[in-house]
């Protein structure tokens, strides 16, 4: 009796797992299904090095250049301030603070990684956004700038935690060893445990640059909105994740419109993929060293 | 050696500059938010649903919504959660298939989440034909829910001590019983922990249920699987950006960024204090 | 033993979910242009006073986006600030919908500027002119040496399709035109750029911006009743083949007289 049991609670993890295989097959499935038809009408060379985005015209157009440098533009902004602000609070966490600092900084830090995305989407809207508009005496506030500053104040947690991770782990034998050798703090720092710790930390960032790329409700209410090749990093953009959720209700299942989307789907799909995939090789390494 | 004091000193200051500057964005986001939506937070802004247009009346109908959502979401993802982790840490052969399982979930986890509403739109809403409806947003939620459960779930299987298993095992019992009456009962405050990160992760989402669950207005709560809800996050954005009369509408959202705020941060220290708890009453 | 008590717990919640389903009213559901969105809003609360058993959903998103889930199936009236494509229609009909039209509006789009900017008066031709770049400057048009900021809308607008037919006549809009998603994030981007301009349903103006006159003529229910505002347009309700039971009601309610004054309070013009 028991060993029907054992075998009905293997069949069971076994089916369970299996689920979320055919949760990613179905999704990828899906997504390549409904968007791979667009490559009928539309060449790839076309599609992601074209430059109009005009679905509804009479004539319609699918160049999706535009939101990817949109998507660029945002992401390597918010690795401008979401590195430093994330790897220096990691390394004050880590190095500096003491302990009852730490018992401060660390939650708060915990408590930015839990805030939806568009609650700051909300803030950047209508706090940040008219700011930096008066300040800089700029046509709108909605622009790569913007995006960059919140989206970087999102992904500080995310640098952070892995960060502060990385240097803690870092073996109390090196820190001894340079200070010994007569370092002062900072260059024990700069010059040994930074570089002891450095997987984890470019792990850390490429986590961070993930999530940018991925980043819908914040970049749709803050980055503006023109598909245009930005000229200034005060232009507005239209990243793909924008753009997908701009104009996802919109279409109707199976026309060329909603293939295009899902085509941009796909593409976005991929290079988050790819990021993911060189994150895992990174935190691999460091794993078997 | 004068040189290089005075270079320590700076990266100090530099260091804690950047530090400040971290705690101080996040203060004057707090402050911002709550003192902007607190001036609409009451009793009757909790408890009823919108009225004249969303300038007065309460938001009811999206409290109820996101419960509902997170609610279902969570319960299809706990079992199928608990055993995919109890499939990677205790059974897992064979070995291709362990691999296969691990790159599906770390895939599904860092996809972004308006593909997932992608998918839901075209799986539940229109293949299946389940309409704009709550089960369609809560399926595309669990998906989403899925793969960080997981995670949290196999930790929490991994910190049970290993000479649980041999002492149940000398004793005498299957792996079936060793995993059900011994691992997960210990492993159960850690999942406990995940089960609340996903909460508070869920109830956040706007992009996978924009199309499919999420509705502008509606005054009843939502009476079955089939219903369209509101749902707090998207409440925010909808009043933002499709809102009729701002003036009124704009405090309107920051209340609800306030009380789903609460609700998320509110989780997360709950997942804090459990956690705590448990190691401090810990024996071992 | 652990898990037995949580699938009990599961399956009598469910139980419970669908039980409440037996208590259920009707529901109708809304979808589709932020135009008529405080429209379809205003008359749905009314409605559902007095029709306490009636639950109506609405939602906006763009008049594409309601036509879409007509098409879909997925909404019960598509609200809609143009009115059907040709194509549109017979890929509905393909599907075995076939959508019928309710007229429940007039309105007017509305050409705004920011509060200080000069300009009084336009032509069509140079709301053209400046929304596919070929005017840039405001000083081209008598006014301050201003760059123009172009705000449009994006592809699901109702508002765009009529802007596009009636003053675009197919052109392309220019590449850094801000494409927005509703009539209101126009209208508060070009309250707040005093650049900008941008163009919106006559219920959304308000004193933040400045109307402007296109060949002399105001929009207002007048001109637009004569036809001699040259952007007026009719805002509609599409059903699913002729409009029955309570869906009937709500559309007979807005067409109502009681309906119509909602219409006019919201600042857009009654259908007699």
């Amino acid at each position: 009796m028991s060993k029907y049991k054992e075998k009905a609670f293997t069949t069971i993890t076994y089916t369970a797992a299996l689920f979320t295989i055919v949760v990613l097959f179905a999704l990828i499935y899906g997504l390549f299904r409904e968007g791979l038809p667009l490559f009928k009408q539309v060449s790839l060379t076309e599609f992601i090095f074209g430059s109009g985005w005009y679905p509804t015209n009479a004539e319609p157009e699918f160049g999706a250049w535009t939101f990817i440098i949109g998507s660029f533009c945002v992401t390597i902004g918010a690795l401008i301030i979401g590195i430093p602000l994330g790897l220096g609070s990691a390394i004050f966490i880590s190095e500096i603070a003491g302990n009852r600092l730490k018992e401060i900084v660390k939650p708060v830090i915990e408590l930015l990684a839990g805030i939806p995305s568009v609650v700051y989407g909300l803030f950047g809207m209508s706090a940040i956004a008219p700011l930096i508009r008066n300040w800089l005496n700029l046509d709108t506030g909605l622009n790569i700038f913007t995006a960059s500053v919140i989206l970087g104040l999102m992904i500080v947690p995310i640098i952070a935690s892995m960060s502060e991770d990385a240097l803690t782990n870092v073996p109390k034998s090196i820190r001894e060893a340079a200070l010994a050798l007569g370092s002062t703090k900072m260059e024990c720092i700069f010059r040994v445990i930074i570089p002891a710790a450095q997987r984890g930390i470019v792990g850390s960032i490429l986590l961070g640059l993930g999530r940018a790329i991925g980043e819908t409700m914040v970049v749709l209410m803050v980055a503006g909105g023109s598909a245009q090749i930005p000229k200034s990093i005060f232009a507005s953009v239209r990243p793909l994740t924008s753009t997908i959720a701009a104009e996802m209700g919109e279409t109707v299942m199976g026309s060329l419109h909603y293939q295009a989307l899902y085509a941009l789907a796909i593409l976005l799909f991929v290079i988050t993929f790819v990021i993911n995939l060189i994150t895992e090789l990174f935190i691999a390494k460091r794993d078997k060293q | 050696m004068k040189n290089r004091k005075v270079l320590n000193f700076c990266g100090n200051g530099f260091l804690s500059i950047l530090v400040v500057i971290t705690i101080l964005a996040l203060c004057i986001f707090l402050v911002r938010i709550f003192s902007l939506g607190g001036k609409v937070l009451s009793w009757e802004f909790l408890f009823t649903a919108p009225r004249n247009c969303m300038q007065e009346g309460g938001i009811f109908p999206a409290l109820a919504g996101t419960f509902w959502l997170t609610v279902i979401s969570i319960c299809i993802v706990i079992p199928l959660g608990i055993l995919t982790a109890i499939f990677l840490t205790n059974y897992g052969k064979p070995k291709w298939l362990l691999k296969v399982v691990q790159i599906a979930i770390d895939t599904l986890a860092g996809t972004p989440s308006i593909i997932f509403g992608l998918f839901g739109m075209a799986v539940f809403v229109n293949l299946l034909a389940m309409n704009v409806s709550l089960i369609s947003g809560a399926l595309t939620l669990a998906i989403l829910a899925l793969p960080l459960f997981i995670n949290s779930c196999i930790e929490a299987i991994k910190s049970v001590p290993f000479d649980f298993y041999e002492a149940s095992l000398a004793l005498g019992a299957t792996k079936r019983q060793t995993i059900t009456k011994i691992v997960i009962p210990t492993a159960l405050p850690n999942i406990l922990t995940g089960i609340i990160v996903c909460i508070g992760r869920v109830a956040g989402e706007t992009a996978p249920i924009m199309f499919t669950a999420a509705t502008f207005y509606t005054r009843r709560l939502p009476e079955g699987l089939k219903d369209e809800v509101m749902a707090l996050p998207y409440h925010i954005y909808a009043l933002m950006t499709e809102g009729t009369r701002p003036e009124t509408q704009v405090p309107i959202a920051y209340g609800t960024a306030v009380v789903l705020l609460l609700l998320v941060l509110g989780v997360s220290a709950a997942a804090v204090i459990i956690r705590s708890s448990i190691r401090r009453k810990r024996k071992w | 033993m652990k898990t037995n008590n949580y699938l009990v717990t599961l399956i009598i919640m469910l139980l419970a979910t669908f039980s409440l389903n037996a208590t259920k009213g009707n529901q109708i559901t809304c979808t589709g242009s932020t135009t008529v969105l405080p429209i379809a809003q205003a008359t749905a609360e009314a409605f559902m006073n007095s029709h306490p058993d009636i639950n109506i959903s609405v939602r906006g998103g763009g008049s594409g986006v309601g036509v879409a889930a007509l098409q879909n199936g997925t909404t019960d009236i598509c609200n809609s600030s143009r009115p059907l494509k040709s194509k549109e229609i017979s890929a509905a009909k393909a599907k075995g919908i076939n959508p019928v039209a309710y007229t429940i509006a007039n309105d007017a789009i509305s050409i705004i500027v920011h509060q200080s900017n000069p300009l009084k008066d336009i032509s069509i031709q140079q709301i053209k002119d400046i929304y596919t770049g070929k005017i840039k400057n405001w000083k081209v048009l008598g006014g301050p040496n201003l760059p123009i900021v172009v705000i449009s809308r994006d592809v699901s607008s109702g508002t765009y399709e009529v802007f596009n037919e009636k003053v675009l006549a197919g052109a392309k809009v220019e590449g850094s035109a801000q494409l927005l998603a509703s009539n209101n994030a126009v209208l508060s981007s070009v309250s707040n750029t005093p650049g900008a301009i941008g163009y919106v349903g006559l219920g959304y103006v308000n004193e933040s911006v400045k109307l402007i006159s296109i060949n002399k003529i105001i929009p207002s229910e007048a001109t637009v009743k004569n036809g001699s505002y040259m952007l007026s347009r009719k805002l509609y309700m599409y059903t699913n083949g002729k409009a029955k039971g309570d869906v009937a009601n709500y559309l007979g309610f807005i067409q109502s007289e009681k309906g119509q004054q909602i219409v006019q309070e919201q600042g857009f013009i009654n259908i007699k």
